[in-house]
């Protein structure tokens, strides 16, 4: 292996290898670090995933596409069920699968990859700036320049803190989430249950995704705040006692969701934060693939223009983060402010909502109008819902990605 | 101090994403606390969501 590189990314998920794919693209040397064996797993994602959003990124491939969903329904505490009207169509991922095929797109531009590296630290030079990556591979320990270094290490978001930026995330900001993969589920084919409850799922919601043949996702997500007191695991377990008594586990999957505003800061000289490492998941639903990607895409573009100008500077790399709010940051922003309005609502709050919702005709129930309804009193975070869902719910799945 | 049950642990990065001293070394499998480091503040505790990590005093050792 070279000992010199024009960009060294630190993890090979939607976000690192969008970045490596356009950095490669934009004529610069590039190698991946996956600290995992398998690009893809362990999986860490409840695998949905809006259809705007994918495409306008990727085009959905029938290799890692498990199942198409046609409807959403929100269900209150007491039990109703709101089929949400004029929704776009959402997909459930092979996840493992799709990792796979990004980092497989990634190394046909030329990047390199390396599984089985886990990166220790990085590198400064005398001005304290990043320069490189230290890390591990197969018992040797490894020192590899790079001009920028792109930190897509996921929700633990150490690479971030060797370089200086203050990634930590407060208990109101993660969601801590556990899903099973379960078999001899009886559940709708075709769509998507979202459970709310203040007292079931705490600052968060329960999630069932069907996979096809009575297979599901079946998960919950619940605020750092309340976990406290009871684990995500014990909620989960008394909700599929409950409705999946049935059901078998097939696979347990367990991890953290920064529903945060996006990283105060993203860019440093010489490096770059993209992806649940830069806090970009949508702070509502979770949803982190499509935010990575947009991320990745814009900062693998962004990083081999600045090789190509010999700029790695911290005011070009800034073009990343302009560019990132123009197209997602800002409605992140919001998202976040309606996540914080949203969680407080009590389980009577939200039985009235979805009663008003049912009183309306089938084609009013949208997001905007749950929104409306929900937050009746909030005129400012109406208006923050109109803009965000104006441009579709793409991306309120994968809620552990 | 903090004490892994480390059969319960999936390695998924939680306590490390809260964690504000930066303590938890974790690997594909492999998870390590650096007691000196560690301030006892729990949040890892709080969050992990299937209770891998325990804070018990240190006279209970």
């Amino acid at each position: 292996m070279k000992n010199q590189f024009d960009i060294i990314v630190v993890g090979a998920g939607p976000a690192g290898s969008l970045a490596a794919w356009y950095a490669s693209l934009g004529g610069a040397k590039v190698l991946v670090l996956e600290k995992d064996r398998d690009i893809g797993t362990p999986v860490r994602c409840a695998e949905g995933v809006g259809a705007a959003g994918l495409q306008n990124i990727i085009k959905p491939d029938s290799r890692w596409i498990a199942n198409r969903i046609e409807n959403i329904n929100l269900i209150s505490p007491h039990g109703k069920s709101v089929t949400l009207a004029n929704e776009d169509l959402g997909y459930i991922l092979h996840r493992k699968l799709f990792d796979n095929y990004l980092a497989e797109e990634a190394s046909k531009t030329g990047a390199e990859i390396l599984t089985k590296a886990y990166a220790e630290n990085l590198l400064f030079n005398k001005n304290g700036e990043v320069n490189g990556v230290v890390f591990s591979h197969l018992g040797k320990k490894l020192s590899i320049k790079a001009k920028i270094v792109i930190g897509a290490d996921g929700v633990e978001s150490r690479v971030g803190r060797w370089a200086g930026i203050r990634t930590q995330l407060k208990l109101r900001d993660i969601e801590t989430c556990v899903q099973y993969t379960m078999g001899n589920v009886d559940v709708t084919p075709d769509a998507c249950d979202f459970y709310f409850s203040q007292k079931r799922s705490p600052g968060g919601y329960i999630w069932v995704f069907p996979k096809g043949d009575g297979i599901a996702n079946i998960g919950i997500g619940i605020s750092g705040e309340y976990a406290q007191y009871k684990s995500p695991l014990r909620y989960l377990n008394e909700f599929v006692e409950e409705h999946f008594p049935k059901a078998s586990v097939l696979t347990t999957t367990i991890g953290g969701v920064p529903i945060a505003l996006t990283n105060k800061q993203i860019v440093k000289t010489g490096f770059m934060l993209v992806g649940d490492a830069a806090h970009q998941a949508n702070p509502i639903s979770g949803g982190g693939i499509v935010p990575a990607m947009v991320a990745g895409k814009i900062a693998g573009q962004v990083a081999a223009e600045a090789i190509q100008s010999g700029d790695v500077s911290e005011q070009f790399l800034k073009k990343y983060e302009k560019q990132w709010y123009k197209s997602e940051g800002n409605t992140h922003k919001m998202t976040y402010r309606l996540k914080e309005a949203v969680y407080k609502l009590t389980d009577d709050d939200l039985n009235k909502t979805a009663d008003s919702i049912l009183s309306l005709p089938e084609n009013k129930r949208t997001i905007v109008n749950v929104f409306k309804k929900a937050l009746y009193n909030k005129p400012t975070l109406i208006l923050d819902a109109i803009k965000v869902f104006k441009i579709g719910i793409s991306d309120i799945f994968d809620p552990l990605s | 101090m903090i004490k892994i049950k480390e059969d319960r642990c999936d390695f998924c990065g939680t306590c490390v994403s809260v964690c504000p001293v930066d303590c938890i070394e974790l690997r594909e499998a492999i998870i390590k606390i650096d007691q000196d480091t560690c301030t006892d503040c729990k949040l890892c505790v709080y969050v992990c969501p299937v209770e891998t990590l325990e804070y018990v005093h240190e006279k209970s050792i």
